[in-house]
């Protein structure tokens, strides 16, 4: 599998001989063709960071930074990115030191995190600029030697010819950063790396051990108010009036303001849905010296709010979604063959319905940014997974040009995706260019889970016939609330391996903010359809392993150019992970349960091990094996891996959101469970060894994790969950007396 | 505003502030130590944890007027330059994602080794089970509180 198709020459990279602090810039530009006059400043502080996907710098003491472009989020990219760099250029790692990266914002890059693609993506570009610096390097000492470059070989910074004679990186430095930048530099060979494979601990670690300032919240300026927003409490109120009177009057109370016109206005002109993002509400902003003093003042304004739409309860919802799948009025994203007829001619039909709930990001670190705006500058600081659209959001929004908006990202505690959107930038913005003073907008956590914009509650229906001891058709009804699957998702196993084949879907648009969270649509979808399948292979009375790998079998040498999926892969890993796990062979009063799944262009099959004790069934273990292609950090490989089958693991067994008369009933930890240390499986992560480009990692483990566990309950208790969360059902949790003897 | 002599780290300090604000906050925003995280201001996760007099503590449920006259250690006081065991193992297992909850992970932890160097793989679960990361760092935090374990035991 090829991972980009780009191609890369002379202009894409960009060095600077003249850096004031001496040494060799090099930088490399994706989009240069659109921009191709780029010039790197003397002075480095100044280096515009959005005329590089990615940077080196190397100083006369052969010194070696690398500038991280994607902001990290607990996903590892700071470390992984720069790894890439590091294996090319040749360097030894422990000698590298990572800095994150500004944006300035003048053109378009991909600097964002989501959808677990930034190694995908950074794989080629990254490497390229690593190799590209190292032959300059390489020209300089043959130069110098006067040999030919193709006698020099390098090894962790040091430069040696054919006579044995060696040059470090430093020494040539200088003259490096005279030469014209090479074309066609060649590569390295997975076989060959040094860096790429081996355990990088987190880059940052000695900070974070150390309490070091490291994320948004702990950015601070002099002179810098805290402001904290009155919110509508429900979905479907808007603000009439308020009273703060006795807010004003509280100790550290500086200001309190109304905002949310600037967006009102905006969307009448038709500039961007704001309102969308940030409600319809106008909301009342306190501004004081401290935070607690902020937060606390909010509680005093007694604000009166009126109905606009309709306050929606879960319930109601519920309605909606079972409505929209009983009813005919669908979007067809995949049609094979005539299911109906397939359904007409079934020996056997099994259809289920899979019922999820919203669920908020609830990352650690609650919404925060940092904004001063002054009539030169926009500067914004802090935690966003999409700088470069925040950016120019902001710039839209007060009628400011682009160029003026300089932005820093920080380390972000969790995105999970809540950070792909810019709602609280655009609230800092409007506050500091209202309060012209530096500003850092702070959400309690209530105002965290409150004010989210969740993964949608969904409910998919499946439906299967089966003939002459085959499955002859397979119909997927998707109802979602906002939006449905988008992209390849329909072409996902089993599309490709069932003749008649449907993916139907409809949507219920609500008044309550939804969108990406942690593998949207496929984090519920892969329970749903890893459910099924048991179902439909205990239905058919086949082996539920065989009937998945008979199926892949089905796929091989597709030429449907939709479906991105490696049969053979799926197949691999599911083998690997029957084997791994002692499938089958487990002693008594272990029950297991099985999924596999694909997403964000990994492999991945999971068993889970549950044991029961005290007589409630309990996820002991889960074997988790996964192919994302050459993995980059195996050390941070596995934390993701373990991380993301805990998460699906969490989620599927407690998390829940629910809405009464449009106000989420959890606003805080003691009323929303998040998995913790003494509910948690061991996770034994395997994986897979090969030489494909490095795919995604941050998302893939957690989807078939709910499926397994569903699955494996379903062994220990007889009784199937179809829906999330399943702690929501303790009557099906209990335990026949027959296993708790056995 | 009442003012405050508080023992953070060692060296008394003085805060004006009103009685009812927790400690947390005279950390963070008086007194600069922004090692302390906030994560939900009700005592249910751990974030902020401190010690008070050697025992873990949230700090986002402790006023300021209840805290004076004892011994506060944060994550900054911990050690000189991250040297402490726990911090040493959590180095060692590559223990964070994205960071934000170690902290009071870490603080929980060397508290809760003070008192029982020994510790079971249960008594460790119970010890950690107040500490929420979202990330679900779990098991290494787990394991880094096995190996700390075996330093200072
Ligand atoms: S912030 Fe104190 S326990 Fe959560
Ligand atoms: S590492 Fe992210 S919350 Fe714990």
């Amino acid at each position: 599998m090829s991972t980009s198709s780009i191609t890369f020459n002379r202009r894409s990279f960009i060095r600077t001989s003249s850096l004031a602090s001496g040494g060799l810039l090099i930088g490399f530009n994706l989009f240069t063709a659109c921009k191709p006059k780029v010039q790197p400043p003397v002075d480095i502080s100044q280096l515009n960071f959005n005329d590089f996907n990615a940077f080196i710098k190397i100083a006369d003491n052969g010194a070696v930074t690398i500038f991280s472009p994607n902001p990290e989020i607990g996903q590892g990219v700071k470390t992984a990115m720069p790894m890439l760099i590091a294996e090319e250029l040749d360097v030894a790692w422990k000698n590298v030191y990572v800095q994150q990266g500004i944006l300035d914002t003048e053109n378009y890059t991909r600097q964002l995190a989501g959808g677990s693609q930034s190694i995908r993506l950074g794989w080629e570009p990254l490497r390229q600029t690593g190799a590209t610096a190292r032959q300059m390097l390489v020209n300089a000492a043959a130069a110098k030697w006067g040999v030919d470059p193709s006698e020099c070989t390098t090894s962790e910074g040091v430069i040696t010819n054919a006579k044995g004679e060696t040059l470090g990186y430093g020494d040539v430095v200088k003259e490096a950063a005279a030469l014209e930048v090479p074309e066609n530099v060649t590569l390295k060979k997975p076989k060959d790396f040094k860096v790429i494979g081996t355990d990088a601990p987190n880059v940052d670690i000695d900070k974070i051990i150390t309490g070091k300032p490291l994320f948004g919240l702990d950015y601070k300026v002099e002179g810098m108010v805290y402001a904290s927003v009155l919110r509508p409490p429900a979905f479907g109120k808007i603000l009439d009036s308020y009273d703060d009177t006795k807010a004003k009057a509280m100790p550290g109370v500086l200001d309190v303001i109304r905002i949310g016109e600037k967006a009102k206005e905006l969307s009448k002109e038709g500039v961007g849905n704001w309102t969308v993002t940030l409600g319809k509400s106008d909301k009342v902003v306190v501004i004081a010296k401290t935070t607690w003093e902020a937060l606390k003042a909010k509680e005093a304004i007694s604000a009166t709010w009126v109905d606009d739409s309709t306050l929606e309860s879960t319930e109601f919802q519920d309605k909606q979604l079972l409505g929209l799948l009983d009813g005919k009025e669908f979007k067809t994203l995949r049609k094979d063959g005539d299911i109906n007829k397939a359904f007409s001619q079934a020996d056997k039909i099994l259809e289920r319905t899979y019922e999820s709930p919203f669920l908020p990001h609830n990352c650690m670190e609650p919404m925060n940014f940092f904004a001063n705006i002054t009539d030169e500058k926009i500067h914004l600081v802090g935690p966003v997974q999409t700088p470069e659209f925040a950016a120019t959001a902001v710039a839209g929004m007060l009628g400011r040009d682009v160029k003026d908006v300089h932005l820093e990202m920080t380390r972000m505690g969790g995105g999970f995706g809540r950070r792909l959107y810019g709602d609280f930038v655009y609230e800092v913005a409007e506050i500091a260019n209202a309060v012209k003073k530096p500003v850092k907008l702070v959400f309690s956590r209530e105002d965290d889970m409150t004010a989210g914009t969740y993964r949608p509650a969904i409910k998919y229906r499946i439906k299967a016939a089966i003939r002459d001891g085959k499955v002859s058709a397979y119909h997927l009804k998707e109802a979602a609330i906002g939006g449905n699957m988008y992209g390849l998702i329909p072409n996902f196993f089993p599309a490709g391996a069932i003749e008649n084949y449907q993916v139907d879907v409809a949507n219920y648009q609500s008044n309550i903010t939804t969108g990406a969270w942690r593998a949207p649509y496929t984090n519920f979808l892969a329970f749903a359809e890893q459910s099924f399948f048991d179902e439909l292979a205990e239905t058919m009375e086949v082996d539920r392993i065989q009937l998945r790998l008979d199926l892949l079998e089905k796929v091989k040498g597709t030429t449907d150019e939709r479906i991105e999926y490696s049969p053979e892969r799926m197949q691999n890993v599911i083998k690997v992970a029957v084997d791994k796990s002692g499938w089958g062979k487990k002693a008594d009063g272990i029950y297991q349960g099985f999924a596999a799944y694909y997403c964000h262009n990994s492999h991945v099959a999971e068993v889970a091990d549950v044991e029961i004790e005290n007589g409630m069934p309990v996820v002991k273990k889960v074997t988790c094996v996964v192919d994302c292609g050459i993995v980059v950090n195996p050390l941070g490989a596995k934390n993701q891996i373990e991380g993301g089958v805990i998460d699906g693991v969490g989620h599927a067994m407690y998390g829940d959101l629910t809405f009464m008369e449009g106000q989420p009933q959890s606003q805080n930890y003691d009323k929303y469970r998040l998995i913790r240390m003494g509910e948690i499986p061991v996770v034994e992560s395997h994986l897979i060894q090969n030489e494909i480009a490095p795919t995604g990692l941050g998302e893939p483990t957690l989807p078939p994790a709910g499926a397994a566990v569903a699955n494996a309950l379903k062994a220990a208790t007889g009784n199937r969950f179809t829906q999330q969360p399943f702690s929501k059902f303790p009557e099906l949790m209990q335990v026949p007396a027959k296993a708790i003897i056995g | 505003m009442p003012k405050y002599d508080i023992n953070v780290n060692g060296i008394t300090k003085s805060v004006d502030v009103a009685e009812d604000t927790p400690l947390l906050w005279v950390l963070r925003d008086h007194l600069d130590l922004l090692g302390t995280k906030y994560g939900c201001g009700i005592a249910q996760c751990g974030a902020c944890t401190v010690h008070l007099d050697g025992n873990a503590v949230r700090s986002c449920s402790l006023p300021i007027a209840s805290v004076a006259g004892q011994k506060i250690t944060t994550i900054e006081g911990l050690s000189e330059d991250g040297g402490h065991p726990v911090q040493q193992a959590w180095k060692e297992v590559d223990v964070p994602q994205c960071g934000y909850c170690q902290a009071g992970q870490i603080m929980t932890a060397s508290a809760f080794l003070d008192k029982n160097p020994n510790p079971t793989s249960a008594e460790i679960k119970t010890a950690m089970h107040g500490n929420i990361c979202r990330c679900a760092s779990y098991t290494r935090i787990h394991k880094a509180v096995e190996i700390a374990a075996t330093k200072i035991g």
